[in-house]
């Protein structure tokens, strides 16, 4: 396990054994294992265990949260309260049933879509989605999520989608629309963009291959 | 039956309305496959993550450590013994999202008698863990968590205010409260529709207290000081006031 300190902006190489590092980079400087480990001892109150993971993990929760709401200072709040949560209720975290980061952004991700939900009904029912623009810009954030090693291998996976597919998820996860303004939105058939939205997860998750518990292949 | 188990994508990435949330919900609680997929799904969701990353301000992070400085973890999911053998019988059967919540609520238990009482009370905490609307609240799965910081009342004072809409209830949780003088006592409100409702008193020392009334549609809670046995409306400044989520 790592020394539970504070993370500073490039600590990253001294969790990483100088000698024999003959690899490439590694997609992060803390791993999967490493974050479910760090939830297990934020739950016994190690709130600088907690302060590992959210410095291993902010990143992505802020980003994610900044896209669907737009606004930051409602992201910065989102992920306050998602953090907080995650604090409270580290002890329910069970590493058998999901990885801790994929916890950490499913409620950061539902909270965030809560929010634009709620605070945009009004609005968006005034808007003509065909005067959107379909592809969410990326631009805020490309630099930082290029550099990631990680950001490119998605990337990667998502060309393995459909347009449709890839165009439906997107909408879905980053826009915050529900299956059926996703439908409207890019003239599909009403029902059929649960369909692409599924379709296009599955081919993703099995492009990256996340999401595989021994259980499921027990059963299959 | 093919039509439900379609829907776990969208249920995944959070892309169901409220209604077909809910229905979907019911049908994951009895479906393991699909439970099983919509976990496999949500990781591959979290991963388009990666593809936004942002690094949030400073400010942030000393926020959320803040935060999690002042509200302590529930305790890990363990039920009482007697319930073991039955918990057991439940895992293999597959069921650990309802147990997670049964246990939650007997654990919440534990974790507000620890709060309100001396810690080191000489009852064991365990004795007060039955089950009330206080805990109820805080173990509830629709809980959201509203943490302040009360600099107008003390340096060091914050309160934490948790809702359950399905519940219809809410409690607050306030640390480092300046004892009043017994002619004052801390006075709760629910602001509801723009007026602010007595939702009962609070002492310093009784540090977390279930709001009387019902909170399903407050936009925020207040606290201030009033005359002791309280007052019909607010006299004076809150001392706190935290803003929820409105509908």
């Amino acid at each position: 396990m790592n020394p539970i300190e504070p993370l500073g902006g490039g600590t990253s190489s001294a969790e990483v054994p100088s000698s024999g590092s003959t690899t490439p980079a590694p997609p992060g400087p803390v791993t999967t294992a490493e974050l479910g480990a760090l939830l297990k001892q934020a739950a016994r109150g190690d709130d600088q265990a907690f302060a590992v993971f959210y410095d291993a993990t902010s990143s992505r929760a802020f980003g994610l949260a900044l896209r669907v709401v737009r606004n930051p200072a409602q992201a910065e709040e989102v992920v306050q309260e998602g953090y907080l949560e995650v604090w409270r209720t580290a002890a329910r975290f069970d590493p058998d049933q999901g990885s801790a980061i994929s916890w950490l952004l499913t409620l950061v991700h539902r909270r965030a879509v809560d929010r634009v939900r709620s605070a945009e009904a009004a609005s968006r029912r005034d808007e003509s989605y065909h005067h959107q623009n379909h592809t969410v810009p990326h631009d805020s954030t490309a630099d930082e999520a290029h550099a990631s090693f990680e950001a490119r291998r998605v990337r990667g996976a998502l060309r393995t989608l459909t347009p449709i597919q890839r165009e439906a998820l997107e909408l879905a996860y980053f826009g915050g629309y529900t299956h059926t303004e996703v439908a409207g939105m890019l003239d599909l058939p009403i029902g059929t963009a649960k369909t692409r939205i599924r379709d296009g997860l599955i081919r993703l998750r099995d492009a990256l291959g996340v999401g595989q518990t021994p259980e499921e292949g027990a059963r299959a | 039956m093919t039509d439900v188990h379609a829907l776990s994508g969208a249920y995944a990435i959070d892309a169901l309305d409220d209604a077909e949330r809910a229905q979907f919900e019911q049908h994951l609680a009895l479906c393991d496959d699909c439970r099983a997929e919509v976990a496999s799904l949500q990781e591959a969701g979290a991963e388009l993550a990666t593809t936004t990353m942002t690094t949030p301000s400073a400010a942030l992070r000393a926020r959320v450590l803040a935060d999690v400085a002042q509200v302590r973890p529930f305790p890990p999911v363990v039920p009482p013994a007697g319930v073991a053998d039955l918990a057991a019988h439940r895992n293999r059967r597959r069921r650990p999202l309802l147990l997670a919540v049964a246990a939650a609520a007997v654990v919440a238990a534990v974790g507000v008698g620890a709060v309100v009482a001396q810690p080191w009370a000489d009852e064991p905490a365990v004795v007060q863990a039955l089950p009330d609307p206080t805990e109820a609240v805080l173990a509830a799965s629709d809980a959201e968590t509203h943490a302040t910081d009360l600099p107008e009342v003390d340096g060091s004072a914050t309160a934490t205010v948790v809702r359950s809409r399905e519940l219809g209830q809410a409690v607050i949780m306030t640390q480092n409260m300046p004892a009043l003088p017994s002619s004052e006592v801390y006075q709760l409100w629910l602001r509801i529709d723009g007026d602010m409702e007595p939702a009962g008193l609070m002492t310093a020392a009784d540090s977390t207290v279930l709001l009387e009334g019902d909170a399903t549609d407050a936009e925020a809670i207040g606290v201030t000081v009033e005359p002791a046995g309280g007052s019909a409306r607010p006299t004076t400044q809150p001392v706190a006031y935290v803003p929820l989520e409105t509908a």
